[in-house]
């Protein structure tokens, strides 16, 4: 396959092209680059029988994934289950409710296994041999997994006291994993300036633009398991606010090119938590600028970043499509969790349960229409935000090996199923 | 004096230089100074009298939107930082 589906990369302010290269933003204003494709050709190559044809993982949308050959780095990403969520639909009183159920996302768990894989196999034809990132975990894990297995070396960028499932999970790949007294945002300073002293390939750092294109692939498959249409609403959680931003692209991408069926007109709601929530301030406020916030304190660690790269922009996207934004506290992030988990048998992390609370209060508030069809990313796995469940949960009873305990228990439990039993 | 340190993609409009020392008492000055002697370097940073938007700027480790923005006062050993905001997530 030639490379020409990429023409470059564009600045997203002032326009100015530049080549393919490791650089995140212009040299002239500081705007964020992207990737600019040739559209013409990528309609020629691509139709739903094509792409119908190839094998289940996200690379089925190949020529709008900003690689030039082959992809060497996780081949086997994506297509995660879109479940159609009745039971939890019951709970939240809405009609026609759907999961998309990347906390089983192939090789870390998370959907950003989707960035990781474009930025990964970009760093491979850059012919970077070391790779980075800046994490709140997920990236983490990602980065260290992907790099493993392709033979490139890892430094792993983290806040202090992250869950230790998300440190284990990058630690154990032979990662080098570095936890920086600070918040987020000081990991992403500090990386900002290691990726271009060092000359390494940071994904979300001088890879941004081609890394960021991967998370179109989770809206892409949203779209082809609905049959080929966009959803009324989607529910995506927000810590730099790059993922509600692309998986609408991914929707306005296929209705340019004729794949889907009626227009495009998703409302994108997005979701933080309120310890820190300077997205959904922003949307609420109206603002023409983010404030950021300082030093975030929530259990959804995976979401918080204080200063979102692309909050401008997904507080735009989101007040231009009619969507809205809200944020929930940490009781309400558990409880969402227990019935996300409860309904659907999916257990997500924290992001999760962001997700659900905040579509819950947008549904109890009336900006998600019951009638209509909403789609809930999960983004991450519940086993690796362990930290938040403990001493929110039950615990196991403990008996005695005998049946005479285990009547006892059922007895002391539900007597009506004692009765029946006996 | 302070040193300003230049993100490396911006060096061929800092003379080549990552780092660069100015005098001034606040951000506003130190980079106002910078801008003087490379004007190139300040039409990238600077819209008119405010910082573009993309353009994070720190004292040491803190960001000066949380101090006092461009009047932030900055002392003969500070480091200031000029950062692309677009990074991570």
């Amino acid at each position: 396959m030639s490379g020409s589906y990429v023409s470059g990369l564009k600045c997203r302010l002032c326009g100015k092209h530049y080549p393919k290269e490791a650089l995140n933003f212009c040299t002239d204003d500081f705007g964020p680059l992207e990737v600019a494709y040739n559209y013409d050709m990528v309609a020629a190559a691509l139709s739903r029988g094509a792409i119908e044809a190839r094998p289940r993982t996200m690379w089925r949308y190949r020529e709008l994934l900003p690689v030039d050959g082959e992809p060497t780095v996780g081949r086997h990403v994506g297509c995660t289950p879109l479940i159609r969520a009745d039971r939890l639909a019951r709970a939240l009183g809405v009609s026609e409710l759907y999961i998309k159920n990347d906390a089983v996302n192939h090789p870390s768990l998370s959907f950003k296994d989707r960035v990781v894989a474009v930025a990964l196999s970009k760093a491979v034809e850059l012919g970077f041999q070391t790779v980075g990132c800046a994490s709140t975990g997920n990236l983490a894990g990602s980065v260290a997994a992907n790099a493993a297995a392709a033979g490139l070396d890892a430094y792993v960028l983290i806040p202090d006291g992250l869950e230790q499932g998300k440190v284990l999970g990058a630690t154990i790949y032979g990662a080098k994993v570095i936890a920086i007294e600070g918040t987020y945002d000081h990991v992403n300073r500090l990386c900002s300036q290691i990726a271009f002293r060092f000359g390494w390939g940071f994904v979300n750092v001088n890879l941004r633009p081609f890394y960021a294109e991967g998370s179109k692939s989770m809206g892409f498959e949203i779209a082809e398991d609905l049959g080929w249409r966009a959803p009324d609403h989607v529910v995506a959680p927000m810590a730099g606010g790059s993922l509600i931003g692309k998986i609408y692209k991914a929707f306005k991408e296929f209705e340019q090119l004729g794949l889907l069926d009626g227009p495009v007109t998703a409302r994108m709601f997005g979701a933080q938590a309120t310890g820190c929530n300077p997205i959904t301030n922003t949307v609420k406020t109206a603002a023409t600028k983010v404030k950021p916030v300082r030093n975030p304190d929530t259990i959804a660690k995976s979401l918080a970043i204080g200063d979102p790269a692309d909050g401008f922009f997904a507080s735009q996207l989101i007040r231009q499509t009619g969507g809205w934004s809200e944020d929930v506290d940490d009781d309400a992030i558990v409880d969402a969790m227990r019935l996300l988990a409860e309904t659907e048998g999916v257990w997500a992390e924290t992001a999760g349960g962001v997700t659900v609370a905040v579509a819950q209060k947008l549904i109890e508030q009336g900006k998600i229409d019951r009638n209509g069809s909403t789609v809930l990313c999960i983004t991450g796995n519940g086993l690796k935000t362990q930290e938040a469940l403990i001493g929110k949960i039950a615990r196991p009873v403990v008996i005695k090996p005998t049946m005479e305990a285990f009547e006892a228990l059922v007895e002391a439990e539900a007597p009506a199923l004692a009765a029946a039993g006996a | 004096m302070a040193v300003v340190r230049i993100p490396t993609p911006l060096r061929p409009h800092s003379g080549g230089h990552d780092r660069i020392e100015a005098q001034g008492a606040t951000v506003g000055e130190v980079l106002g100074r910078v801008g003087e002697t490379y004007p190139a370097l300040r039409e990238r940073i600077f819209d008119g009298g405010d910082l573009r938007r993309f353009v994070n700027v720190y004292v040491n480790n803190e960001d000066i939107r949380y101090l006092d923005d461009l009047k932030t006062a900055v002392g003969e050993e500070d480091e200031v930082s000029i950062i692309p905001a677009v990074a991570g997530g």
